[in-house]
């Protein structure tokens, strides 16, 4: 208690650079977690090359096209927001955070319509459709399932982080002096961009 | 505390750099359709990457920010590809 009372009297210990780094090493044990997902997959896809590539023209590119420009924008309106906390603008940060979320729910919206369609075509983990199909197949999609699954789980895990941001913008306490909780936020959020940056064109645009 | 003075990214170098992502997103879609045999992957990893780089060097700041996280960055993404490079050396020459 006394540790928390400390905290909120004053700033003497407020430390931007070990926040920060702090939140570079978590990072990096996510693109640890997902570089091992990766590293599953290229196994995999080399040895299944052929089931591989059938498999993925089940995917839509045009959906995973627009769902990738969706991140690119909503990681550069989530810098713009730090942009505008650093230039003091409270309106404009408020307004680039909003517009993140909203691109970030589309994200959502988007994947939730995708997966429909899969699991209307009977394909999802354990289906009699998919496990009457050949090992690689299976393989196949467990791993876009579970990878994109993981990554959406981050989306969702992105948008409270930044909701959270925005409501201590809102309250004053993340500020022009101050803003290193919105800088992890954003670190965060293009951690998301950036896995996903690797899962199209894994996923999708198999040649 | 911070003697230096922080860099404050400007709104049109982030457009910027937002063109230049989702023109290489086009290009890595429309290289598919070309038939480049094994350098088709290839080609869709280096793009990936340079997104990627663009992103870490951009986007998160790093480009601007202290040296110290450039250099765990690098380190951790060392430590990934030697752990990619063993694993591919046991796993074909096993």
């Amino acid at each position: 208690m006394e540790q928390q009372a400390t905290l909120h009297a004053s700033d003497e210990h407020f430390d931007p650079v070990g926040a920060k780094i702090g939140m570079w090493l978590f990072i990096f044990t996510e693109i640890l977690l997902f570089g091992a997902l990766f590293i599953v997959y290229t196994v995999y896809r080399y040895r299944h090359p052929v089931e591989f590539h059938l498999a993925h023209q089940e995917l839509n590119v045009t959906i995973g096209f627009i769902n990738t420009v969706i991140l690119l924008i909503s990681s550069a309106t989530v810098a713009m927001s730090i942009t505008a906390l650093q230039t003091g603008d409270k309106k404009k940060t408020q307004l680039f955070l909003m517009l993140t979320l909203v691109l970030a729910f589309a994200f959502l919206v988007n994947k939730y319509f995708e997966w429909g369609a899969k699991f209307h075509h009977g394909i999802y983990p354990g289906s009699d459709f998919l496990l009457n199909l050949s090992h690689g197949d299976i393989l196949f999609f467990g791993l876009y399932f579970f990878m994109t699954g993981l990554h959406a789980l981050h989306i969702i895990v992105g948008i409270v982080f930044l909701l959270w941001a925005l409501v201590r913008v809102n309250q004053g306490r993340v500020h022009k002096d101050k803003y290193v909780f919105l800088e992890n936020g954003g670190l965060y959020w293009h951690l998301v961009d950036l896995i996903w940056i690797f899962l199209f064109p894994l996923f999708y645009l198999i040649h | 505390m911070n003697e230096h003075k922080t860099h404050i990214s400007s709104y049109g170098s982030h457009l910027l750099v937002l063109l230049i992502l989702i023109t290489l997103t086009v290009v890595t879609v429309a290289i598919t359709s070309v038939q480049l045999g094994a350098f088709n992957t290839t080609a869709a990893m280096i793009i990936a990457s340079t997104k990627a780089a663009i992103v870490l060097l951009y986007f998160m700041h790093l480009k601007f920010d202290d040296k110290i996280f450039r250099f765990m960055v690098t380190l951790v993404l060392a430590i990934y590809a030697v752990v990619i490079v063993i694993t591919f050396f046991d796993y074909l020459y096993r």
